[in-house]
């Protein structure tokens, strides 16, 4: 039997995820100081650890509704509400998945079908293409540009709009580049998506995490909100990753039908992650302010210490990752990371894993304690500063 | 207190060790200024000392620490100002607070072993006039100290390279 032939064509279609090559390869190094960590590396607050042990006490074991325990939709749109003024009804306009992955997943399965495109906004993270792909559609790369500090750039966009396009997908805050849109730039964008009539899906998990100016959501933006899918979960801004609670609110008509597929694959997210969220939501506010402060902190001094070892890096507004860009060094990004790897025991994830955009350019994530940051960035220096210099040599050559 | 003092405050709290030059990138200050606030916060007794948080767990050691309930009679004009700053000039008394409740002072005494504790329990501490009476507790085992846990279970599990 040839197994081959009997596996999907979208699925031969999709190639295997970029950074778990890289996986491989960091595994198999002895003593890696990681940057490639896409996760807090602050363990969930222990009070919403406890409320979940707690529950497991009381017997709370069991299934709940598809869309999620009311009182956490409940909880979620308080939340959404009062820290983006997003407003949602708990009972049609939102549902709880596992983790924003799944949110997204099931909302390119729910809006896009053979023959659509679908606009992905790049660099990204790395499940939208493969997702589009194994709803039918067509992925189209939408790129950003460091000289536009990430942001998505209206001419951009609609250059890459065809009669074929159905929704966009973005991500800002943005992994892997740290880059935000503010309101004035959401507006621009959502003309065009009124225009051409499309849908928006709009991964905001790192929504809470922004320096400077506050997070700007494109529901809020004037005729926009039934337009877009907003997707965003507790894992990065409470450090919940492994919980896998994520959630989507949209138009009750999208959100009915995101559920059906949700109801017969998932059926719902695990209770005990339920709880810790809504623990989470209620109590867990000042826990992460602390942690925004700390990420701030580190920000600035990977980002200081690019600059000075002569790597441009544009300055992250949002998420944990600073992008910097290092075509100075005459090597590709696969090239470098490796070489950097197998030289210093430092591991960067190569930028062009998360699409075409992410050429030239490696994520390093500070969700990190400052010692490793700082190590890091001794051991990238001594490894970049010779190679800079060939290459400057080569040119003037 | 600016809000930048407390900033480096914190963050020397945390790490001693942390240097001047990785405090200005993180705060987005100039080296020469966050050096400048720290030695100046040195000289005016903002900083008392730099320490480090010893596991003694992990190191051979017969050190004992006590932790000591006095009840004093407070002198009228002195309160308990004076005796407790006769007990804390004692080198082997490592704290001593003052307390609401049932007792006074909260005196934490270390010693090399348990007769050297009480005998500065016995011989020096309650002959002390105005002290009224002392209750020793002996730590046991320390769990946390200065807001570390000392044999934190907790590692890092993340995996190495990830989304």
């Amino acid at each position: 039997m040839n197994i081959q032939e009997k596996l999907s064509p979208q699925v031969k279609q999709i190639p295997p995820s970029g950074i778990r090559k890289f996986f491989d390869l960091v595994v198999a190094t002895k003593g890696v100081i990681s940057l490639g960590v896409g996760e807090p590396d602050f363990v969930t607050p222990w009070h919403v650890r406890e409320s979940s042990i707690h529950s497991l006490e009381q017997g709370m074991t069991s299934y709940t509704s598809n869309s999620g325990l009311l009182e956490l939709r409940e909880e979620i749109c308080r939340y959404m509400d009062e820290t983006f003024a997003l407003k949602y009804s708990p009972n049609n306009e939102i549902m709880v998945t596992v983790g924003a992955s799944e949110a997204i997943d099931i909302a390119l399965r729910t809006i896009a079908s053979q023959g659509d495109e679908v606009l992905i906004v790049e660099p990204c993270y790395v499940s939208y293409g493969p997702c589009a792909t194994l709803a039918g559609a067509t992925p189209v790369s939408v790129p950003t540009y460091q000289k536009d500090d990430f942001k998505l750039m209206p001419e951009v966009l609609e250059s890459k709009i065809t009669p074929k396009s159905k929704a966009i997908i973005m991500c800002f805050p943005n992994n892997p580049t740290g880059g935000v849109m503010e309101e004035e730039d959401l507006k621009k964008i959502a003309d065009i998506i009124k225009k051409h009539d499309l849908l928006v899906i709009s991964d905001e998990v790192y929504a809470e995490l922004t320096y400077g100016k506050k997070h700007a959501s494109i529901a809020n933006i004037e005729g926009m909100k039934d337009r877009t899918i907003l997707i965003s979960g507790l894992s990065k801004s409470f450090a919940m990753t492994g919980w896998r609670i994520g959630f989507a609110m949209a138009h009750p008509e999208i959100i009915a039908a995101m559920l059906k597929i949700h109801q017969y694959t998932i059926l719902c997210a695990p209770i005990m992650g339920q709880i810790a969220a809504l623990e989470a939501l209620r109590n867990g506010k000042c826990e992460m302010d602390k942690m925004i402060e700390q990420y701030d902190q580190r920000r600035k001094l990977i980002v200081k210490g690019f600059q000075e070892i002569g790597l441009s890096c544009h300055i992250p507004k949002g998420a944990f990752y600073a992008f910097p860009n290092i075509e100075a060094t005459g090597y590709e990004d696969h090239q470098f990371a490796e070489e950097l790897l197998k030289e210093t025991k430092v591991a960067v994830v190569p930028g062009s894993v998360f699409g075409q955009g992410g050429k030239g350019f490696i994520r390093c994530s500070y969700a990190t304690s400052y010692s490793q940051i700082t190590e890091a960035l001794e051991r990238i220096g001594e490894f970049v500063l010779p190679l800079i210099d060939k290459n400057k040599n080569e040119q003037a050559i | 207190m600016t809000e930048l003092q407390l900033k480096v405050l914190q963050l020397l709290k945390e790490n001693s060790k942390i240097t001047a030059k990785e405090i200005a990138s993180m705060l987005d200050q100039e080296v020469e200024a966050i050096e400048q606030l720290i030695q100046d916060m040195e000289a005016d007794g903002t900083i008392v000392k730099y320490t480090a948080i010893v596991n003694w767990e992990k190191v051979a050691s017969e050190q004992v620490i006590a932790m000591i309930d006095v009840k004093v009679a407070p002198k009228r004009g002195q309160g308990f100002d004076a005796l407790a700053e006769r007990i804390y000039r004692f080198p082997e008394v490592q704290s001593v607070y003052l307390m609401s409740g049932s007792y006074d002072l909260s005196v934490v005494v270390e010693g090399n072993n348990l007769k050297q504790l009480a005998e500065f329990v016995s011989a020096r501490l309650s002959p002390l006039e105005d002290v009224v009476s002392t209750t020793t507790h002996f730590i046991l085992k320390k769990y946390k100290e200065n807001g570390v846990i000392l044999n934190d279970k907790e590692k890092d599990q993340r995996l190495v390279v990830s989304p």
